[in-house]
């Protein structure tokens, strides 16, 4: 009996004020998805930093015929040098994990391999290309200790941690990120304004009923519930519509374009996408019966 | 039922205050007038009854209530112990008779086979049998009172309140209204009856409550509506 009550008031309320509820299930839907959007970029970042931190390597460049460096001054790098460095790097260890030695060839066949849909691989000859040692360090914080030991050694053009490219290229996604959760929390603010501003409407055309349910003694409960499950069931549908475009999100634009373009590296799973629905659901619905509550705690004075 | 002590509410942006000094009492089962001018103070005396106000200072006690101390999540209970009807009659109007009367019981919880036993009941004592299923503008005001009559009683409050409750009212169609207060009285329910209508007032002889500026001026058993008549 309640709840069939109840679910009318709710009907006949959203059915009264379709253009309010229009406009609330939309805001909720934008506000929603990027919060979802500014989510996901976090977790995309995780995933990449997981992937890459894992590969990545002090790289020590070998002096090639055409290096510029000064300490490339006496040429191309000698077979004594070369095995210098190698004896230097095994007696860093455990600090070092691994050194793998890369000839210019090789190195001009990952390049190529790399940029296969790219004019650069084109333009690249393979003198261009320098031998190098790659390092992986246990602790790939403590580079500054092979960059110490080996830069400027004869023979050695130059030492490159590529921990470091990879942190301005995380900082730039760490700003996308932090862009997308300042607009999230904006258009939140926004929805939760417009709440406010659909319950004071909703409370004011259904001021006879809670009037007279004021009157005869209904609970404070029973008399805000139908407004609260409207400002639920709103949001509820505004996170349902974000939820269907993180979806499509990662069916086409992740799924179907940035994975095949960009094979160097990886993206987030389905697991992860499916995860941040709930926290939308829960996000958007909590959202909207606090700020109902809040609003109707003024406008439906006992 | 109802005690007033040394009652004065004063409204923040109003100099004087709206009632003053009133102690009175009004025992279970009376039928009372409350009569006065406009602004004498009898809608704010009905709303310190009903808990929409509370007092400045003073104590009121209704229905075994000390309002003062009644916290505020027990409002709603103390309400459902009084009914209150309106000069305007405050009717849904997108509801039927039968639903406007249904919709007290049913917001406050009850048992829909409960509703569904009572509201006929009530109806009939009001005398609107036939007519449940119209809509409130295809009756005629004192029609439109009656249920507005029948939606206050139907949950059996031990008071009834009643602010003017003839005045949209012709003289012969409030005489009906009147006997049927005088009705409810009957059976027990407490009736206060805040009214202009002095006809009303000198036929019924009951007692009579004049408030004049906030202050009360007469307390009369049996009295009408005004010695200056």
């Amino acid at each position: 009996m309640r709840a069939r009550l109840i679910l009318s008031e709710v009907a006949i309320g959203l059915r009264r004020n379709l253009t309010m509820t229009v406009a609330l299930v939309i805001t909720f839907a934008v506000s929603l998805s990027l919060f979802g959007m500014a989510l996901m970029v976090r977790a995309q970042v995780d995933t990449m930093k997981d992937y890459w931190y894992d590969k990545v390597q002090v790289s020590i460049f070998l002096c090639g015929k055409s290096s510029e460096s000064a300490s490339c001054a006496g040429g191309a790098v000698t077979q004594a040098q070369r095995d210098q460095i190698r004896t230097d790097l095994e007696s860093l260890r455990p600090l070092v994990e691994q050194v793998y030695y890369e000839t210019s060839a090789q190195a001009y066949q990952r390049f190529q391999e790399q940029f296969k849909n790219s004019p650069i691989a084109a333009n690249a000859s393979p003198d261009a290309l320098p031998e190098s040692f790659r390092v992986k360090l246990s602790d790939p914080t403590q580079y500054a200790v092979i960059a110490t030991a080996f830069a400027g050694r004869p023979g050695v053009d130059s030492v490159v941690d590529q921990r470091q490219l990879l942190d301005r290229f995380f900082s730039v996604l760490g700003g996308l990120q932090l862009g997308a959760l300042v607009i999230a929390i904006v258009m939140i603010f926004v929805t939760a304004l417009l709440i406010a501003n659909t319950m004071r409407v909703a409370a004011f055309s259904r001021r006879r009923e809670t009037s007279i349910m004021r009157l005869v003694g209904a609970s404070d409960f029973y008399i805000q519930m139908p407004f609260l499950l409207e400002a639920a069931i709103g949001a509820a549908i505004g996170a349902g519509v974000a939820g269907l475009a993180m979806v499509a999100f990662k069916r086409w634009v992740i799924d179907g374009f940035l994975a095949p373009t960009f094979q160097f590296t990886a993206f987030i799973g389905w697991e992860t996408v499916l995860g941040i629905l709930p926290v939308l659901l829960i996000t958007g619905v909590v959202l909207a019966m606090v700020t109902a509550l809040i609003t109707l705690r003024k406008y439906l004075r006992v | 039922m109802i005690r007033f002590e040394d009652v004065t509410k004063q409204y923040p942006s109003q100099t004087r205050p709206a009632l003053e000094s009133i102690t009175v009492e009004i025992e279970k089962g009376e039928f009372v007038f409350l009569v006065g001018a406009s602004g004498s103070g009898k809608s704010t005396f009905l709303r310190l009854v009903l808990r929409e106000e509370r007092a400045g200072s003073g104590q009121i006690h209704v229905a075994g209530k000390d309002l003062s101390r009644l916290s505020h999540w027990k409002i709603p209970a103390f309400r459902r112990q009084i009914g209150t009807v309106f000069q305007d009659f405050r009717l849904l109007p997108n509801k039927t008779v039968r639903q406007n009367v249904a919709f007290a019981l049913e917001v406050i919880g009850k048992p829909r086979s409960q509703v569904d036993r009572v509201v006929p009941e009530v109806l009939d004592l009001v005398q609107l049998d036939g007519k449940y299923d119209r809509m409130p503008d295809e009756l005629s005001g004192g029609e439109q009172q009656r249920v507005a009559i029948a939606r206050a009683f139907v949950n059996r409050p031990m008071i009834l309140i009643a602010d003017e409750p003839t005045g949209n009212l012709d003289p012969t169609t409030s005489v009906g209204i009147m006997k049927l207060l005088d009705r409810i009285n009957r059976t027990g329910t407490t009736v206060v009856m805040a009214t202009h209508d002095a006809a009303i007032v000198d036929q019924m002889r009951k007692r009579v409550i004049e408030l004049e500026g906030g202050k009360l001026v007469r307390d009369q058993s049996r009295g009408v509506y005004g010695y200056a008549r």
